[in-house]
């Protein structure tokens, strides 16, 4: 959703960095920031999500509010002045991104270098040799050959919940389990995902921004060191197997689908499959 | 909510009658929700149902078998309608559950290892515990400092939890003191007695308020300037008048009664021996705001103050002081207790409306604020016991007479949980503005050596003082002005053979093992600053790097967490460090 204030809303007016934005009410801050040309991180945040405001990489300072608050979720109001590129803002965001990287395991999560490199986060400087700190490691989960779940690259930013559950798939076979730093995605009891109530929609894949839930394909490519996103192809089709007519991203490398996506923004999915659209492709390649 | 999904796992018999028995239990008990779409979590909307008997549930299946097995949460799941991975994210949330089987027979002794029961040494009792064939685990404070080291015993087997230090004999520290306004009923009336409360003036007050009318009551509690004792400090007349001009939808009064900062007793002493107080209090601040659902939200390590609120609760709703038109003031309104299961994050005031409605004690982003958005997404007036007992004599005395005690930005008077190396632990209450040094030698002065080190001031959350802040008085606006806090009335003192560094460390590993988990900044920041203490520790010396880092990420807890936990996570131990308590120099 872009924040643009159409004739027929109300519009509301907040100062970013300095600059008037006009939103529709009941926009985020976040929203005039992108409509203000501003890059802000987000982590936890989606645009087909219901916003959960945990990862606080995407906070701003708002003047009058003693803590910095989180664009994804804050409304933006009448006359908010916010800031941006504070060293409060900066440092909050670096110590974010550091935190992450200290815990678990962002080399696949492309979306972060950029920003880790942009705030100077370095998550290597909490441990020694001496004084290893506390890691999520964890051993992959691998337990069909339809998707793997490796929460040692888990950052907990809730959105395969969310796509599960309420913002999509109403299923719930997943949820936050345990608590503090032992806090994991977890079914029931850990039992396998066949064991559970999981329909194999894809959707928890489909959000997960860190690569700690993967196609299996991709996981298998990226364990012989063949994976290679530049030599892909991505083609759009409508989904042939019923009649809702489903947007599909097909992926292909060396000839093969290596993966299925479905753009967040499409009126009929917003980004969200079912088994078929979203595997049935493997069905393809005779698997 | 869709069909739910249950692996092939089935409930024993017993599990099934335990949770078959809460639900009936509470079935009568319980105040009666609508069945509405309204349940609203972090800006999800739920259908209520009947999620919010999750924790009861819970506790039975816990208490039945001394687990939550698969085949206990496949039994809630169907009952409750709620997902079964929901529901186990919901039982590891809390320490008094477990989710494997238990490899030992019997009860838990849980054990606080928590400043006040680290400096009486828990060591001793654990072994004393263990000498007898008892399984311990240790955990944070339970809210017996004073008798510190503590201990609680989680039943199980159908039998029913108990603290062995309640058998004991209560006397107040202060008893016969006639300045004693909050206390004054403790170990006076029978806690077990509606007739004897009211025999000491119970009752006339809720009768007054009934009288005067909402508006005035309203208009009696801000002139009064009374403010919560919970740690925030809010002003009560605000809030109340906030909930009150809400309209159309259903409202909740809920006394926050979760008690786990550590270093926290009153909530407590106030419950076990003046329960009737809690419930005419709240049945108040029901006709106040408007609100016809009350609620306690009692940490479940509590088992005397939990009975006792019970017994309360029966005993008032027979005598038509609960229930509809109590008490002859046109107003209907009663109260059910939920018990909490082990999370100090549940005592913040959203992580505790999650609790109570089924989810995982994970706090909600603010605003909305819980006058708007409290208890099920409604409006709701949240306040700690302490500042409850307060409007009873607001409303008989009136605001004028109330501000006759203590400062004019801190009317009244405050109760202080007196622990560590003073003479007489326990708890006290004085007029706001009594320096820290007189309480300390109302207290019996400092023990042990009698020397004094330091001073714990509101908790684990708080900060710590030194021997220079002895005048300091004990006002919100002086401790602010100090940069320490009141918080919840901790007084913990330390005489100069404790080892400060473990007091700090074990406050670094207090929030380490509490922080929910939700942000970033908490859940790693807390685990990094724990790390940090520890190799402080080990090394003897904090070398300059390390010593910045911890502001660093203080700065970020502070700048970027989302609740009060993460807020004030590094705040002790940033206070230790600048006054020197803990090696700061390398070496
Ligand atoms: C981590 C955390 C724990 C808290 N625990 C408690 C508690 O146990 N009891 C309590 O009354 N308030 C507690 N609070 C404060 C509540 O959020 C809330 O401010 C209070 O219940 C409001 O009541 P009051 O205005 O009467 O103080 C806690 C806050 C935080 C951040
Ligand atoms: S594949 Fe679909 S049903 Fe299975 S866990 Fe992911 S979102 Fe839930
Ligand atoms: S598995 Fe992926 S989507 Fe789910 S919480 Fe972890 S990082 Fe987020
Ligand atoms: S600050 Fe800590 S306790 Fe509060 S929401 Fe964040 S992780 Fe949870
Ligand atoms: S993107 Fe805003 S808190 Fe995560
Ligand atoms: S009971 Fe041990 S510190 Fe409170």
């Amino acid at each position: 959703m872009t924040g643009a204030a159409t004739m027929t809303e109300t519009a509301v007016t907040i100062t970013v960095d300095g600059q008037p934005v006009e939103v529709a009410e009941g926009s985020t801050i976040h929203a005039a920031c992108v409509q203000a040309g501003i890059d802000t991180p987000t982590l936890c945040w989606a645009e087909n999500l219901t916003p959960v405001n945990v990862c606080r990489v995407c906070v701003v300072e708002l003047e009058g509010s003693r803590a910095l608050v989180p664009s994804c979720s804050r409304p933006a109001e009448e006359g908010m002045v916010v800031q941006t590129d504070t060293p409060r803002v900066r440092h909050s965001r670096r110590m974010v991104l550091e935190f992450l990287g200290s815990g678990v395991d962002l080399s696949q999560a492309e979306d972060l270098h950029d920003w880790m490199e942009a705030y100077g986060a370095d998550p290597d400087r909490y441990s020694d040799e001496e004084h290893p700190v506390e890691r999520v490691d964890e051993p992959v989960k691998v337990q069909d050959e339809l998707y793997i779940r490796d929460y040692s690259k888990c950052v907990l930013c809730y959105k395969c919940v969310e796509a599960c559950g309420d913002d999509a798939q109403h299923t719930f076979a997943i949820a936050v389990a345990g608590r503090g730093f032992d806090a994991r995605i977890s079914t029931e009891f850990d039992v396998t995902l066949p064991d559970s109530a999981c329909v194999y929609c894809g959707n928890c894949v489909g959000v997960c921004p860190t690569g700690a839930l993967q196609f299996k394909t991709e996981y298998d490519l990226r364990e012989v060191g063949e994976w290679r996103p530049e030599d892909q192809t991505v083609t759009r089709t409508v989904c042939s197997y019923c009649g809702v007519g489903c947007n599909l991203e097909l992926h292909v490398q060396d000839e093969r689908i290596v993966k299925v996506t479905s753009p967040s923004d499409h009126s009929v999915t917003s980004g969200h499959l079912c088994i078929k659209g979203r595997f049935g492709w493997q069905y393809v390649h005779g698997e | 909510m869709t069909d739910i999904y249950l692996g092939a796992d089935r409930a024993t018999d017993a599990e099934a009658a335990a949770v078959d028995e809460a639900l009936r239990d509470r079935g009568v008990d319980a105040v009666v929700q609508p069945e509405t779409e309204r349940l609203y979590t972090s800006g999800r909307s739920r259908r209520l149902e009947r999620r919010h008997y999750l924790l009861p549930a819970l506790h039975a299946l816990q208490n039945a078998v001394g687990w939550i097995s698969p085949g206990g949460i496949n039994y809630v799941a169907e009952v409750l309608g709620v997902p079964p991975a929901e529901a186990f994210g919901v039982a590891t949330f809390y320490d008094l559950f477990r989710t494997e089987p238990p490899d030992h027979d019997g009860d838990t002794f849980h054990v606080c290892v928590d400043a006040a029961c680290q400096i009486a040494g828990y060591d001793d009792l654990v072994a004393s515990v263990r000498a007898s064939g008892g399984h311990v685990h240790l955990g944070s404070c339970l809210g017996q400092c004073e008798r510190a080291p503590a201990l609680f015993v989680q039943g199980t087997g159908g039998r029913p939890d108990y603290v062995p230090a309640d058998a004991e004999p209560f006397e107040l520290p202060q008893a016969g003191d006639p300045s004693l306004r909050l206390l004054r009923r403790i170990g006076v009336a029978d806690p077990e007695s509606l007739e004897s409360y009211r025999a000491h003036g119970g009752y006339e007050a809720l009768q007054r308020a009934g009288e005067m009318g909402a508006d005035a009551v309203l208009e009696a509690v801000a002139a009064s300037g009374l403010s919560g004792r919970g740690g925030a400090a809010f002003p009560t007349g605000v809030k109340w008048r906030a909930v009150a001009a809400e309209t159309g939808r259903p409202k909740h009064v809920v006394a926050n009664c979760d008690e786990s900062e550590p270093g926290t007793f009153k909530d407590r002493i106030v419950m076990e021996h003046d329960p009737f107080a809690v419930i005419e209090s709240m049945t108040i601040a029901g006709l106040a705001t408007g609100a016809q659902n009350g609620w306690i939200y009692i940490r479940g390590e509590y088992p005397l103050a939990t009975a006792r609120l019970q017994g309360a609760i029966d005993a008032a709703r027979a005598a038509g002081l609960l229930g509809p038109d109590a008490a002859g003031t046109g107003h209907d309104f009663d109260i059910a207790i939920w018990r909490g299961a082990g999370a100090y994050i549940c005592g913040e005031e959203t992580a505790l409306f999650n609790s109570l409605e089924g989810f995982r004690g994970e706090p909600r982003n603010k605003p909305p604020f819980p006058t708007t958005h409290g208890l099920f997404g409604e409006p709701t007036a949240i306040n700690n016991p302490e500042t409850l007992l307060n409007v009873l004599d607001i409303i008989l005395d009136g605001p004028d007479d109330y501000r006759t005690r203590g400062t004019e930005r801190s009317p009244g008077t405050k109760l202080l949980c007196l622990s560590g190396q003073v003479g007489r632990p326990g708890l006290y209450e004085v007029p706001f503005g009594t320096t820290l040094g007189e309480l300390l030698e109302l207290a019996g002065g400092v023990a042990g050596t009698g020397e004094f080190q330091a001073v714990l001031m509101g908790g684990a959350a708080g900060s710590f003082v030194g021997p220079d802040s002895l005048d300091l008085p004990l006002t919100l606006e002086d401790t602010r002005a100090a940069g320490t806090t009141l918080g919840s009335g901790v007084v913990m003192a330390f005489d100069s053979s404790v080892d400060m560094t473990d007091v700090v460390v074990r406050i670094a590993e207090f929030f380490r093992d509490e922080s929910c988990g939700q942000c970033v900044p908490c859940r790693v920041g807390a685990v990094r600053q724990h790390e940090t203490l520890v190799q402080m520790q080990k090394r003897g010396s904090l070398s300059p790097s390390r010593r910045a880092l911890i502001d660093e990420m203080a700065e970020v807890m502070v700048d970027a967490s989302i609740c009060g936990l993460g807020h004030t996570a590094a705040s002790a131990v940033r206070s230790a460090l600048s006054l020197g308590l803990i090696a700061s120099a390398p070496s």
